[in-house]
């Protein structure tokens, strides 16, 4: 199922559902697809490694936590296909990323357009921050920075039970202010775990505004490899960037791949919005209009019929 | 005088997880601590050596659990909760990852201070889904503390008593169960880990003053078997009294006063243990007379609850076990 549209394609499919969806819930992470969409289409399009679907097309409501009570309790992992041991994991390591994360599934052909709708509503498991049962989730990340721990024990445990897949984790550019991400790769290279990969959305935006006004962190780069990974760098638009930066040799070490996007790609009209990207809320009709008349504009579809 | 047993942790862990590839021995930075040096010597290909990060190796944990794997986490009990608790929550005890929790020092066991001494995990424990808790009041239940805990569908929270251990009891534990030492028709004892040693000294005591003492043990504290500790509290007279190396609030006088609550049971219950305090360093035996969890403290709150003095003196109670604290079944002094 992979391959019948170009990346690139998909990557407007993505923001075009965003778009749409921020635009008629008057609010949603859209400076996030506006970054990440690149990375989602080409692991979903081309680079992981999975196999069919095994959960409906359209998203089954909230069927409870994990509990001794609830035997019927799964995840949402199995929009990523099966867990067998040829095939490929994905931990979306920022949960807010949902949304983008939601939309890349359905332009694959793993969900169906109607699951964009169950978004955020009541009873939905199709949740705004993704929960492990959410569509594409398989862990809990809501918590930045735990994601690149869990897949590396992950990884570590496919390792011992020589699987050949491998364990991606995407992950944003603010979890490097947690301490928990620096443990994670000296523990990842300290073991030699280098079936576990990473691309990370450097938008070097975080929920109070960039980055260098909430915390400075430096050349993420240069300490990612201080700690022993090996790390590219690379614009995270560039879709044959990221095939080259995958091929980069990591053996004894997790690979680490940082995407620098912008958090306007697209959709210049967003910079209006700097430095508050986290969550695009609009202030007013006004707003909510201009902004649908200039990004539909930007995407090449015409503005959403909000009204009805 | 009781039996002292030597690192019962240290032989009963390599018996029961080596050749078992499922099983994983974790550590972080505190292996001879907690008495699996000699299974990372032996074993190398099932230890985990995991550095003083414990945030990371909760996370690793719940992704081993993923895997299908049952990983025995060892440390001290306050480094695996405090620093690292949104891990244990999110990544093992959500899920229900299999993940075995090895706490060592528990309480007061530790000269090591506040920042060593996990007074609080019980209480900690007991307010997370999911989670089983165990504690070990002897060296048989150290002994089979881990074909205990593995038996657990989810994760599991331990209280494991390290060095020189007596043995009080001659069966392993059964999760679930709770153990009878003693049978009397006054006053109901509910004591757990190593304070139930401290209430068999007194005992003999008691009974001498003209009391029938009904003593259970608890080594499962979640779940637990209300009903059964009902069935106790209806066959005394007096009241309860509870004795634990932990905070009273939200260890097993809690438990024992909610079970009591629930049920509309209108006796009398004394609960002793930390009185809303923290510790601070010290020997075992000294600890537990100034924060008033020892023989002594139990025939207090007896007598409390009676509205009597029996005039028992250290000198009534059995031979108190005094532990060097620098001796050779312990990695270091803590």
């Amino acid at each position: 199922m992979q391959n019948e549209r170009t990346t690139e394609d998909v990557a407007l499919g993505i923001r075009r559902r965003v778009f749409e969806h921020t635009i008629r819930n008057n609010g949603g992470y859209l400076s996030q697809a506006c970054s990440a969409a690149e990375q989602l289409a080409w692991l979903y399009n081309e680079e992981l490694k999975l196999g069919a679907p095994t959960l409906p097309m359209i998203p089954k409501p909230f069927g409870g936590v994990p509990s001794p009570s609830n035997p019927d309790y799964h995840t949402g992992a199995g929009y990523n296909g099966p867990a067998a041991p040829e095939f490929d994991r994905l931990f979306i390591a920022p949960a807010h990323y949902a949304l983008v994360a939601y939309a890349t599934l359905i332009e694959v052909g793993r969900m169906a357009p109607e699951g964009l709708e169950m978004f955020n509503k009541d009873g939905s498991s199709v949740e705004m921050i993704g929960a492990e049962h959410s569509p594409g989730m398989e862990v809990h990340n809501g918590t930045l920075g735990i994601g690149l721990s869990t897949g590396a024990g992950l990884a570590y445990g496919r390792k011992l039970r020589g699987e050949p897949g491998r364990t991606w984790v995407f992950m944003s550019d603010g979890e490097v202010q947690e301490g928990q991400t620096w443990e994670a790769v000296q523990a990842a290279r300290f073991h030699g775990i280098d079936n576990l990969c990473a691309i990370m959305d450097v938008n070097d935006q975080q929920c109070d505004g960039a980055m260098d006004s909430v915390m400075e962190v430096g050349d993420i780069r240069r300490k990612f490899i201080e700690f022993g990974a090996a790390c590219v760098e690379i614009d995270g638009h560039d879709v044959g960037a990221m095939r080259d930066a995958v091929n980069e040799p990591h053996e004894g070490k997790p690979l680490i791949i940082l995407a620098r996007t912008s958090p306007y790609q697209t959709m210049p009209i967003l910079e209006e919005r700097f430095p508050r990207l986290h969550y695009v809320r609009f202030k007013s009709e006004d707003e909510r209009a201009r902004f649908n008349t200039s990004i539909a504009a930007d995407l090449g579809v015409d503005p959403v019929d909000y009204a009805h | 005088m009781v039996e002292m047993v030597s690192r019962p942790y240290a032989s009963a862990f390599e018996k029961f997880a080596a050749g078992k590839p499922d099983i994983l021995c974790l550590s972080a930075d505190l292996t001879s601590s907690c008495e699996i040096d000699g299974f990372r010597d032996r074993h190398p290909d099932q230890f985990l050596s995991l550095g003083m990060a414990e945030q990371n190796m909760l996370s690793f944990a719940g992704g081993l659990g993923l895997a299908g794997f049952r990983p025995f986490i060892h440390t001290f009990g306050v480094f695996m909760y405090r620093r690292p608790y949104d891990q244990l929550m999110a990544s093992i005890a959500y899920p229900r990852r299999k993940v075995r929790l090895m706490g060592f020092l528990p309480g007061v066991t530790t000269p090591g201070g506040m920042t060593h001494q996990s007074i609080e995990d019980i209480s900690v424990m007991r307010s997370i889904p999911n989670m089983t808790i165990l504690e070990t009041g002897d060296a048989t239940e150290v002994e089979s503390i881990c074909e205990a805990a593995d038996s657990i569908d989810g994760p599991v929270w331990c209280r494991v008593l390290r060095g020189s251990v007596p043995r009080l009891f001659d069966t392993p534990i059964k999760v679930g169960e709770m153990r009878v030492l003693s049978e009397g028709s006054d006053i109901l004892v509910v004591s757990s880990g190593i304070s139930t040693e401290e209430a068999m000294r007194a005992r003999s005591a008691l009974t001498n003053a003209g009391l029938s003492i009904r003593h259970i043990h608890l080594h499962t504290i979640k779940p637990f078997d209300h009903k059964q500790l009902l069935d106790h509290i209806s066959s005394v007279k007096h009241g309860v009294v509870t004795l634990e190396n932990h905070v009273t609030e939200g260890g097993v006088g809690s438990l024992v006063a909610e079970t009591m609550a629930d049920a509309g049971v209108g006796k009398r219950l004394v609960r002793l243990g930390l009185k809303d305090t923290y510790a601070h360093g010290g020997s075992r035996a000294y600890l537990m007379r100034y924060y008033g969890l020892d023989a002594l403290a139990l025939v207090g709150g007896i007598e409390d609850l009676m509205g009597q003095n029996f005039g028992i003196t250290e000198d009534d109670l059995a031979e108190a076990r005094v532990d060097d604290v620098h001796s050779l079944v312990k990695a270091e002094a803590l």
